[in-house]
């Protein structure tokens, strides 16, 4: 390890020993645990539990509606922090407060509400009933529930940067001649998309983890709305620690090797060169 | 010369009427998206929360369980919260003030936790600590209760918000870069003083936003905490485990006031939050206008 | 020597002076979904019964309600519970077994293999029963929509499946293939397996989802008795159900560590005293005991009853068979 930067500042033994030794106590060991408790498998049996046809119908489905809700939350969340960043409304500070309580709404209860409105005989899931639209107990549900758990990820992580962008910029562009979507793609874009990314690999990474606000929309059912995490549940129910382990481990895989590819491309686009 | 620039200002009228037309739009569309998706499951838990008026909300809400759910709820939020912040400032400090090999890892590993399944989460600290558990055997013996008691319920909402503090400093203090520390250092400060007159000013605003998001997400945790707590009533019940107990038993209308309660108080840290930021941006501006 | 001798007795004889003086007694019953308003009730009973005898003892009892599974896992994990009264005997097996808290031979310890009450599985259909739903053939005919749990995390839908599996049996005279093509049909017309009963209930009862309930009894009587519930559900009694059997058992392991041994037994036992038969009748759980049994007689219908025991060869024959990885229930769901 070698620091390049600033000598003079003390602190950095200090600081990473305790970071290192925190993380250590409190996420590392336990999670590696897991792993030594998923390795009482053979590599065999281990590719048995996680290729079972209905685990990777989970996967598919967790990753799948854990996805669309970060895509939709990469949409939704960049209107709204431009809105909120770029105007003033009546209003306004009232969405920006309320924007991170997805975070403090206990799961569980956001599941019951949100099952509540989207039922077919709920509040909204009766007006799509009548299109012929089902909701609740379909992937459209889940994606549902983990677009409003997620919700705060990429507002939160756009808004600040989005503020920093001097509205001069853009306006000089349009004054020489750029068509709005010109500014967009040519100003926009690039200063947005390392934050954009950083919120959409969150978003994406907790929903496919998600578990309180999903089982009551889900429905539940094998190869169709069944969740990874409920999966897990379900080994756990049926006594078997080492597959519901097993399947712990990939999940964590998966996420880790995600968060890491999109960390290393948002530098990549940070340090052009 | 003049004709150029008329055509400059006559241009850039014309952006800002389109621009007029399509801020009504995004706004609306805004407004739109948050009472959709944001608005409309809030309004649910508490029109159900106060279905049977003020009275059956309080009485719900002072119940002894429910007491007892909110002073467990505060408790784990006042250990975990303040570990967290020590971390968090420890760990935004190495990032933000050096270069060095396995960075992107480390700040990695700090955002992880976001990434693991609460059931996971739980399922880890009880594979540690639970009877099979590798600590075990000599936690039986020693007759301490880990998993299925405070503890247990500490831990995994401080693993659930670990991020939090980091997340929110790093940014803030890779932007503030070192010039100010260093001036200090090589006016005499030591460690100390450096961090305490220098670094601490500088960050608290968002310093007290990462403690708000984190306070209001160890609140609410619900999944982790479930795994861990052994669902004893009126002993290892979280608020939000509560909430699920009441449900389940037929009490529609008791399970949303304390859902309620739950919202009521993250809508009050979250104000304080807004608060904090409203500072910041007016310390920045003054800032930028010195 | 002697005087340690003394000492020794002193000591000796103040123990036991102290097991006649006041003490304080926290129980932890382990307990699964519907359980929740029987041991309120019988909680209060027992605290009543225990203080006639030792009028000096503060008595506490805290409870613990989930999926059957879930609760036998967080004992075997060391949940300090000192009873534990749960779904299904498989899973007090599997405590006995992974966690050695409870002997293997837990069912004999208590009259009629430790089961105090028992339930079986009946239908809860809208008002007037508009689909017309009277017995298991009538749950796969076009348009009924079958709500039940998940039988993977929920004791109460073992029995449910067991129940419908077992009258595919008998209707496919023992034909265990007309059987399983049976419970596949049933299984199609199942929108949504909550975690557990309770789940399912509320799922029925207010989300007002599926045409039929798969429900415990007592849970469908419960159903009937919350606010307007008779107004809006019947109950059906299919031709043919199983006895569920809940057992019982105290965790013996940590009833020792707690000092509660004593107690522990005697609040299992109580069960089945009149008062304690009385109570379970009341939260609608058929009593074992003959007499209050025939007080409540008129409230239980009477049905043919598949038991688990003679009919499926006890749960550790059935629970690999149907339910673990590979079994008749993921069959339904994983094609061939």
């Amino acid at each position: 390890m070698s620091r390049r930067i600033s000598p003079v500042i003390p602190g950095f033994g200090l600081t990473l020993g305790y970071t290192l030794v925190y993380l250590s106590l409190i996420v590392l060991i336990p999670l590696a645990v897991m792993f030594i408790h998923a390795s009482q498998l053979s590599a065999i049996q281990f590719w048995n539990v996680v290729t079972a046809p209905r685990v990777l119908a989970a996967l598919k489905l967790s990753f799948g509606t854990a996805f669309c809700a970060a895509i939709i939350n990469g949409i939704i969340g960049t209107l709204l922090a431009w809105v909120l960043v770029r105007y003033t409304f009546p209003g306004r500070k009232i969405i920006d407060a309320m924007i991170d309580l997805p975070f403090a709404l206990p799961t569980a209860v956001a599941g019951i509400a949100l099952t509540a409105l989207y039922t077919p005989t709920g509040f909204i899931g009766q007006f799509a009933a009548d299109m012929g639209i089902k909701i609740a107990y379909t992937p459209f549900g889940i994606t549902l529930a983990l677009t409003f758990v997620t919700m705060p990820f990429v507002v939160r992580t756009v808004q600040p940067v989005l503020a920093d962008i001097p509205r001069e910029v853009e306006e000089a562009a349009a004054c020489l001649g750029a068509k709005p979507l010109q500014v967009f793609r040519h100003i926009l874009v690039p200063a947005l998309l390392p934050a954009w990314l950083t919120g959409f690999a969150l978003a994406f990474a907790r929903g496919v983890g998600e578990y309180g606000s999903v089982i009551f929309i889900a429905g539940n059912m094998p190869m169709k709305t069944e969740i990874l995490p409920l999966l897990i549940m379900v080994k756990l129910d049926q006594y078997d620690y080492t597959g519901a382990t097993a399947i712990g481990v990939m999940m964590l895989l998966v996420s880790f090797v995600l968060l890491l590819l999109i960390n290393l491309l948002q530098r990549r686009i940070e340090t052009p060169n | 010369m003049s004709g150029s620039s008329l055509i400059a200002a006559s241009s850039a009228n014309a952006a800002r009427r389109g621009s007029a037309v399509s801020r009504r739009i995004l706004i609306g569309l805004g407004w739109l998206v948050f009472t959709f998706f944001l608005l409309l499951p809030l309004v649910v838990v508490i029109g159900q929360g106060l279905s049977n008026g003020l009275g059956g909300f309080f009485a719900a809400i002072l119940e002894p369980d429910a007491l007892s759910a909110l002073k467990l709820t505060v408790f784990a939020v006042l250990i975990s919260v303040p570990l967290n912040v020590v971390f968090g400032v420890a760990a935004a400090w190495c990032v933000s003030k050096y270069s060095f090999r396995g960075k992107a890892i480390l700040v990695t590993l700090i955002d992880l936790p976001f990434s693991v399944s609460p059931v996971i989460a739980g399922l880890i600290y009880v594979l540690m600590f639970g009877a099979r558990g590798v600590f075990g055997p000599w936690l039986q013996d020693h007759d301490i209760q880990i998993v299925f008691a405070l503890p247990g319920i500490v831990l995994a909402t401080i693993f659930v918000t670990v991020p939090f503090v980091a997340r929110e400093l790093i940014p803030l203090m890779q932007e503030q870069g070192t010039q100010e520390e260093e001036a200090a250092r090589l006016l005499g400060a030591n460690g100390w003083q450096m961090f305490w007159h220098v670094t601490v000013p500088n960050i608290k605003w968002g310093l007290i936003y990462g403690v708000v998001l984190c306070t209001a997400r160890a609140m609410g945790e619900f999944g982790a905490v479930s795994v861990v707590s052994g669902h004893i009533r009126g002993v290892t019940n979280t608020l939000p485990l509560h909430v699920e107990i009441l449900y389940n038993e037929y009490n529609h209308v008791a399970a949303f006031a304390v859902a309620s309660l739950l919202l009521i108080l993250a809508l009050f840290i979250l104000l304080l939050k807004q608060w904090s930021e409203a500072r910041i941006s007016r310390l920045r501006k003054n800032a930028a206008e010195e | 020597m002697s005087i340690r001798r003394y000492a020794l007795a002193a000591l000796a004889s103040a123990v036991f002076a102290g097991s006649a003086v006041a003490k304080d007694f926290t129980l932890l019953n382990v307990s699964y979904d519907p359980t929740r308003e029987l041991y309120q009730d019988y909680n209060a009973e027992f605290i009543n019964f225990w203080k006639k005898s030792h009028p000096g003892d503060t008595v506490k009892i805290n409870q613990s309600h989930g999926g059957s599974g879930k609760q036998g896992r967080s004992v075997i994990d060391g949940s300090p519970a000192d009873v534990v009264t749960l779904a299904l005997a498989g899973d007090i097996d599997e405590i006995a077994k992974l966690g050695k808290t409870i002997p293997e031979n837990w069912q004999t310890k208590l009259p009629d293999a430790s089961t105090p009450y028992t339930s079986t599985i009946v239908f809860l259909v809208r008002k007037g029963n508009p689909k017309g739903i009277h017995d298991w053939a009538d749950l796969i005919k076009d348009g009924v929509s079958v709500i039940t749990p998940n039988p993977k995390t929920s004791g109460g839908a073992r029995w449910n499946f067991l129940a419908a599996y077992g009258y595919g049996l008998k209707a496919g005279n023992g034909d265990e293939a007309k059987a399983k093509e049976y419970i596949g049909k049933l299984f199609k017309h199942v929108p949504v397996l909550d975690t557990g009963a309770r789940g399912s209930t509320i799922t029925f009862v207010n989300n007002g989802q599926g045409d039929v309930l798969l429900a415990w009894e007592n849970e469908a009587f419960l159903a009937l008795k919350e606010d307007g519930g008779a107004d809006k559900f019947d109950i059906v009694v299919p031709s043919l159900s199983i006895l569920a059997e809940p057992p019982v058992a105290v965790v013996e392991k940590n009833a020792e560590k707690h000092g509660t041994t004593e107690i522990a037994t005697e609040y299992l036992k109580h069960l089945y005293s009149k008062e304690g038969q009385e109570i379970a009748a009341k939260n609608f759980y058929r009593p074992r005991d003959k007499e209050v049994a025939a007080k409540y007689e008129k409230q239980f219908p009477k049905l043919n009853l598949l038991t688990i025991d003679k009919d499926f060869g006890g749960w550790k024959s059935a629970q690999p068979k149907f339910f673990d990885d590979g079994g008749v229930f993921d069959q339904i769901y994983i094609p061939q």
